[in-house]
């Protein structure tokens, strides 16, 4: 979660984006697809990639979309039937397995070895001439960088596969390495995670996705071209996977991108992406020194954006877990994140501060992690019973799975608990 | 990196290089490029990006971008009959202030503990449109109707155990190319034919179709072409007595008028509510809503997040969180149902703070409104030589079908000539209904005057004189 510049949010509520019909003749928004075609030109060079494609509503949609374009490319070979496994790594983001499954396609899942890293040996293993390709995270969510990546690629190619590169958190990387030079096929950037573009609860959001030359033939339908004095829309694409999303997607989103990017430059998104690391290891060393927590793989090594820690220590020697500790934040007006399921790291908590926030911030925040720790070694009830200054207290979570308690609107929740 | 760490830009405060140097020397190392040591070089972009020259200063930029977005013209500055997926309706002042708020705007996936005004505005959400809806659950919403559709059928498939799904064939391009990538190759998808003078889904050819493999039908009502189906309780009863479910699409701004298709057999009913108080922005405004009842195999089939109400350890406290947690992607990756992610929940939350303000006498002030205007607009447009609205012999809600069959000008350049008067006319269905003939998709909403309707018909007199 990074700083979304006031500045974007004063543009993207202007009439000149909010009052646009998507399906006004085009000479009268060719300022919307300018900004949509020059954010594609942007990313294609913060990428390698050759064409990129607002149209997916977020990351997840994004997946789906590179999925669906791995699925026709090989449908267009005739070899759809006969590839029907994807492969991807266990710290991916979870829509890499998920989304890849809702195209049909069987997930074989690559686990870590004892540097935190998805083994080569076993991509190895896993591909065959059912392989429709590779969708994968990188850094992973533990912040290491795969430096074997080209070689997976590789193999996966090698395979008849096609590779899609989850780059939605690009944060620690831009202006330093690229899925081009990677060799990848398929791309997509996160613009309300790594271009400003504010979460808002959970979107509306944008999944930038971008394709080698190969593959834009197939993006879905219509694709912003530039023809010397105007902005048009093409549907004109011959193997297209048709629609992901209604219209062109999120343009507010990809407003705040351009917008984001136009006011650091080239060398600003590397200074960016270099402060992100930075503000990242700060972060790591200091947690390193807090009692009861650890930092697992890839020992004395630094890492990229974001770092998956663990309290396995602090919950041996205290019995305090993850989750407590993140209750007892939320009293002092912190969000810790465990991290996505399965939990590979035992007690995992993972923290990513961006480029955003300041070193004073950072120690405040750092500060808080410590005293907590320091409670639950002298008084582990104080932070078992937290939160105690949230807005609200510890919620009762056996009616949430309870078929016959939960109440997802009022109206279930009168007939369910307060029956007349 | 020695260029990069002169540049101390405001969107990164540790750029400023007395805390950077601070801060690499707690790390223990002398320069930034140190902690990218696990890329391999061969790997490293070796250049600086080409990228057009930075904007540092605010005031360059918004000078800069403005230029750009004044080359938009907008529906403020005309008068727009564009409809079909994207509305224009007002949008009460406090759904922007609501929504601009840093806590709803800027949150991320906060916990009930530290987000706890995310979880109970989404709550209050769910809850609103489950009035409108008149069914018992409702989810965070989806992308878009266009995902929403989508997901609703793969549902449908889950509940039923089956492998096909039929599409009444009035339905959007946009929606039908959605839900056809969103179901291959897992679902087959056929479609239903219309009655060629209503547009009413064709019984005879819905029960032709009705096989044991057909997990459920999907139907718009109001249509994407703007007449209601009046026949939706024919239609659940005949898939219903083959097992399969009754699947529907709606506008949620017409329910205040017509009654929700929970009322005629729909078992998943589906839509967007970007015209519950959420701009158009270019089609930015989109949001996905899905509703059942609430039976287990019906809510343990959601993909998308339900957050659900609960006690706290203080007594009479509400608290909020997650409901079957355990059927998501985010819990059991592709184990889960579909997926889920970052979608479109600020505008569900501006949705409610939009239903909370119309009430339900004001939803049903909106659908008359809309009713009469658009009555109106159709009466007036036949009157016009040559010209035919409704194109179906069906009562319309907002949107309906304009024929120019009978002028000699195509709907282009029609709209060529509407646009030099200011006005945008409907959306030519040339490409999407070709079998139609010369045919747009007008779309009258509570925003159109009858001045407005007037220089429409005006325009129209004087193009096809």
């Amino acid at each position: 979660m990074k700083y979304s510049p006031k500045i974007n949010e004063v543009l993207a509520r202007s009439p000149k984006v909010a009052e646009v019909h998507p399906l006004q003749d085009v000479d009268t928004a060719q300022g919307a697809l300018e900004i949509m075609y020059k954010l594609d030109t942007f990313l294609q060079e913060i990428s390698g990639m050759k064409k990129f494609t607002m149209q997916p509503g977020g990351g997840s949609s994004a997946i789906l979309a590179m999925a669906s374009i791995i699925y026709a490319y090989h449908e267009s070979r005739g070899e759809a039937d006969k590839r029907d496994e994807i492969i991807t790594t266990i710290f991916s983001h979870p829509s890499d397995a998920a989304a890849a499954a809702v195209k049909g396609y069987k997930v074989i899942t690559l686990y870590q070895d004892e540097d935190g890293l998805p083994d080569v040996e076993a991509l190895k293993k896993a591909v065959s001439e059912r392989t429709a390709g590779l969708l994968i995270t990188n850094p992973e969510d533990t912040g290491i960088f795969n430096p074997k990546i080209a070689e997976f690629v590789d193999v996966v190619h090698e395979a008849g596969g096609l590779c899609g590169y989850d780059q939605a958190n690009a944060n620690g990387i831009l202006g330093i390495t690229r899925a081009n030079e990677a060799g990848f096929d398929l791309c997509f950037f996160n613009l309300h995670k790594t271009f400003s573009s504010p979460h808002g609860c959970g979107g509306p959001a944008t999944g930038a996705l971008g394709v080698t030359e190969e593959l834009i033939t197939y993006l879905p339908v219509p694709i912003v071209e530039f023809g010397g004095d105007r902005y048009y829309l093409s549907y004109n694409l011959l193997n297209t996977i048709g629609k992901v999303r209604a219209f062109y997607g999120v343009f507010p989103a990809v407003l705040r991108a351009y917008s984001w990017i136009m006011s650091l430059g080239a060398e600003g998104l590397k200074e960016a992406a270099s402060v992100a690391v930075l503000n990242n290891n700060y972060i790591l060393e200091k947690i390193k020194k807090i009692r009861g927590a650890s930092a697992p793989y890839a020992k004395g090594r630094h890492r990229i954006e974001q770092v998956r820690y663990s309290w396995e220590t602090l919950k041996e020697e205290t019995g305090i877990t993850t989750e407590d500790v993140t209750y007892r934040m939320a009293d002092f007006g912190f969000h810790l994140w465990s991290s996505h399921h399965p939990f590979i790291v035992p007690e995992p908590f993972t923290i990513e501060p961006t480029e955003s926030y300041s070193k004073d911030e950072i120690d405040e925040y750092l500060a808080g992690l410590e005293k907590i720790v320091g409670e639950a070694y002298e008084d582990p009830d104080r932070v078992k019973n937290a939160p105690y200054n949230s807005v609200v207290h510890k919620i009762d979570h056996s009616t949430l799975d309870d078929p016959e308690k939960w109440a997802i609107t009022w109206r279930a929740y009168l007939k369910k608990h307060k029956k007349k | 990196m020695k260029k990069s760490e002169k540049m101390v830009h405001p969107y990164i405060p540790n750029s400023a290089p007395k805390v950077k140097a601070k801060m690499l020397e707690e790390i223990g190392v002398k320069d930034v490029d140190e902690l990218y040591e696990d890329i391999p070089q061969n790997l490293r972009l070796k250049r600086e990006m080409d990228l057009p020259q930075a904007l540092p200063s605010e005031y360059a930029l918004k000078r800069h971008v403005e230029k750009i977005l004044s080359k938009n013209q907008t529906c403020q500055d005309n008068i727009s009959f564009l409809g079909g997926g994207c509305w224009q309706h007002y949008v009460p002042a406090i759904c922007d202030e609501i929504n601009q708020r840093s806590e709803f705007l800027t949150a991320y996936a906060g916990e009930p503990y530290e987000d706890h005004g995310r979880f109970q505005a989404l709550f209050e959400y769910e809850s609103l449109m489950a009035e409108l809806l008149d069914m018992d659950v409702v989810n965070v919403p989806t992308y878009d109707w266009c995902q929403a559709s989508s997901t609703a059928l793969r549902m449908a498939a889950r509940i039923t155990g089956r492998s096909e799904v039929l599409i009444s064939d009035t339905i959007s391009r946009e929606r039908l190319l959605t839900i056809r990538n969103y179901c291959v190759p897992v679902l087959a998808v056929q479609m239903v034919k219309h009655c060629p003078d209503t547009g009413l889904v064709d019984l005879d050819d819905l029960r032709a179709k009705m096989t044991p493999d057909i997990a459920g039908i999907y139907f718009e009502n109001p249509s994407y072409l703007g007449f209601i189906e009046h026949q939706g309780k024919s239609i659940s009863d005949i898939v219903h007595k083959n097992g399969a479910l009754s699947v529907v699409g709606v506008d949620p701004v017409s329910l205040g008028v017509i009654i929700p298709p929970s009322n005629y057999g729909a078992d998943i009913v589906c839509g967007d509510i970007q015209g519950l108080g959420v701009h158009m922005n270019y089609g930015g405004g989109q949001g996905g809503f899905i509703a059942t009842r609430d039976e287990e195999r019906f809510v343990m089939e959601y993909p998308s997040r339900l957050f659900g109400i609960t006690k706290t350890s203080v007594e009479g406290e509400y608290g909020f969180g997650d409901v079957a947690y355990e059927r998501t992607s985010f819990a059991v990756r592709e184990e889960g149902k579909e997926f889920v992610g970052t979608h479109a929940a600020l505008w569900g939350i501006t949705a409610a703070v939009y239903l909370s303000l119309m009430g339900p006498k004001g939803m049903q002030e909106l659908g008359k409104t809309i009713m009469q205007r658009s009555q109106y607009a159709m009466k007036k447009l036949s009157e016009i030589k040559g010209v035919k609205a409704p194109l179906f012999d069906s009562p319309h809600f907002k949107e309906f079908v304009v024929s120019f069959k009978d002028t000699r000008k195509r709907v282009e350049d029609i709209n060529k000539s509407l646009l030099e008067q200011g006005i945008f006319g409907g959306k030519s269905l040339s490409t999407e209904f070709p079998e139609l003939g010369n045919c747009a998709l007008y779309c009258v909403t509570e925003v159109h005057t009858k001045d407005d309707i007037d220089r429409l018909v005006q325009a129209l007199e004087d193009c096809l004189k």
